[in-house]
């Protein structure tokens, strides 16, 4: 059998990062699952990643895994991977978790696969390109474990009802690898349902023209029950919204019963984030814009007259 | 301060990539500058303006990659390097960051800066391992950068939000887009960028090109476009009545 780890991100509190958990559910697929936790809240870990089938989860509680960025958990991989000479490690494409993975495979000689939607083998992996119109499957070879990156949701997180055994994780981290010191943490978490888990997502784009007009779709949200609000990565780099309402390849990746684009004109980029929604609709004042070609209702005509029309009608029906 | 920026020609993004059998084709198709990497330039410039030292430009590509070099010599950067050479073509993310990171390691370096990741291929990770393999720390996804001294002092992004990071120099500082705004090269400075030094003799290092193969591409499912209907003053009702079918109101 196969060895496949998976790197799981972990809160102090134990809470396990999603994409571990969804990596985990492949990863039992392809062999014996094994999960490696890393500072403060693993201990606490470990019996959610057993329940999602890892037989075993390395961990330590050190804070020295969170005070400094990345380099002393790809140190400790580095060491346990010449331990236990794993075939495969599988990270989420969470910010530490990248940096992580790249530190390792560079130390190790390791060839590293990105933005991998499916794993198909212990040394072969799936992608999408050109905005996921094709599918590329790739062998991996050089030397083990081959290191996956994968996007968000690629795979659906469930318990098994298994218990994970502990191996406490003792490798001694040189100075030269505590360097980036994390000094402060600044939390913005919105307040709300959360973009990723939204029934119903309504992004706007350059379209809606002024930053301001994104409170037409905060009311559109306010009328509809488990929604959230996201945006384009045009209107997030112009600063009109925060970076944590982001959709598309560099931001968030949802899958909501609806998604509404709202004055977007679904670029790759964006759709790569949200094509797989059960259903989408979309406004846009040009009849050609791709985001026409995956929605399933698409409305032709101006945003702005649109928008404050929908909040009325939604809001007439609410009664 | 001696500043490295790695940059990227990336087919032009406005145009719909093709494939070169199991690559992305690159040659006859217009290139620019990686709009990741002007953010990059930008806060070398910046920093250079700010603390003294100049600025060199790394990149590996084919020969018309000089483009995107020139491109960010006309932005303010002193001198260049392009690796080029065809057993590069299709190299992994690893056996870039060989390269790079033996370039790098030849034009010396203080601070070496990078986009977050590519606008073509997206994979994030050539930078954590050019620093993986010179041996030094990193500063990565930078919102804004200040340098104290030997010490550079970044708002790195998070899933939540942002952590303050500290980071003694040298080392890789990746950079967001939005970090700046880049500036558009001046006439001046595209004249002078002609002149500039680019230096071409880098050469492959040793090790594989790359350990992925391709095996097959296939055109994914398409979800078939549904009812597109010009706004007639009931697109709204429409909207409702789908959300409504929907079971979602």
């Amino acid at each position: 059998m196969a060895k496949i780890w998976v790197f799981a991100e972990v809160e102090e509190s134990g809470k396990v990062a999603v994409s571990a958990l969804e990596n985990l559910a492949k990863a039992r697929e392809l062999g014996d699952a094994e999960a490696v936790a890393l500072g403060p809240g693993a201990s606490a870990a470990v019996a959610t990643l057993g329940e999602h089938g890892a037989k075993k989860v390395y961990v330590s509680d050190d804070a020295v895994f969170t005070d400094f960025v990345a380099q002393p958990s790809a140190f400790a991989l580095w060491k346990l991977v010449e331990q236990h000479q794993p075939d495969m490690i599988i990270f989420g494409m969470d910010y530490d978790s990248r940096d992580i993975a790249a530190r390792l495979a560079a130390s190790n000689g390791s060839t590293i696969m990105g933005n991998a939607t499916d794993v198909l083998g212990p040394d072969k992996a799936q992608t999408q390109i050109f905005g996921g119109t094709k599918i590329v499957d790739v062998a991996l070879g050089g030397p083990n474990p081959k290191i996956v990156i994968t996007r968000p949701k690629s795979f659906e997180a469930s318990p098994v009802g298994g218990s994970a055994e502990t191996e406490q994780v003792n490798v001694e981290i040189p100075d030269n690898e505590k360097k980036a010191k994390r000094v402060e943490r600044h939390e913005e978490e919105a307040a709300g349902v959360k973009l990723e888990e939204a029934k119903v997502v309504i992004s706007g784009g350059r379209g809606l023209l002024d930053p301001k007009n994104f409170e037409l779709l905060e009311q559109i949200s306010k009328a509809v029950p488990n929604s959230a609000v996201g945006a384009t990565r045009a209107v997030v780099d112009a600063g009109w919204v925060p970076y944590s309402m982001q959709v598309g390849q560099t931001g968030k990746t949802v899958k909501p019963d609806v998604y509404i684009a709202a004055g977007i004109s679904g670029a790759s980029q964006h759709q790569v984030g949200m094509k797989e929604s059960k259903r989408i609709v979309a406004i846009n004042k040009d009849p050609e814009a791709p985001i026409f070609q995956i929605s399933d209702l698409g409305i032709v005509g101006d945003t702005m007259k649109v928008l404050p029309a929908l909040i009325e009608e939604l809001n007439k029906r609410k009664g | 301060m001696n500043i490295v920026v790695t940059v990227k020609q990336i087919p032009d993004p406005n145009v719909a990539p093709q494939l070169d059998g199991n690559r992305l084709k690159r040659s006859g198709v217009a290139g620019v500058l990686d709009p990741g990497d002007e953010f990059g330039v930008e806060a070398g410039l910046q920093i250079a303006a700010a603390h003294g030292g100049e600025v060199t430009v790394v990149s590996m590509g084919p020969p018309q990659a000089m483009e995107a070099v020139r491109k960010a010599l006309s932005m303010g950067a002193a001198k260049g390097m392009l690796v080029s050479d065809d057993s590069l073509a299709g190299s992994d993310a690893l056996h870039t960051a060989r390269v790079l990171a033996e370039a790098i390691k030849k034009n010396g370096f203080d601070l070496i800066i990078s986009g977050v990741e590519s606008t073509d291929g997206y994979t994030g990770v050539v930078p954590q391992m050019i620093a993986a393999l010179l041996d030094i720390p990193m500063a990565t996804f930078a919102k804004s950068i200040e340098i104290n001294g030997d010490t550079v002092k970044i708002n790195r992004q998070t899933e939540k939000g942002y952590d303050v990071v500290e980071c003694p120099m040298p080392c890789v500082i990746t950079v967001t887009a939005g970090v700046n705004e880049p500036r558009y090269p001046s006439f001046k400075g595209i004249v002078e960028a002609k002149k500039k030094p680019v230096d071409e003799g880098g050469s492959p290092v040793s090790g594989d090109s790359t350990s992925q193969n391709v095996e097959s591409i296939n055109d994914a499912p398409q979800r078939g476009a549904g009812q597109v209907v010009e706004d007639d003053g009931t697109g709204a009702a429409k909207i409702a009545d789908f959300l409504a079918e929907a079971k979602v109101i």
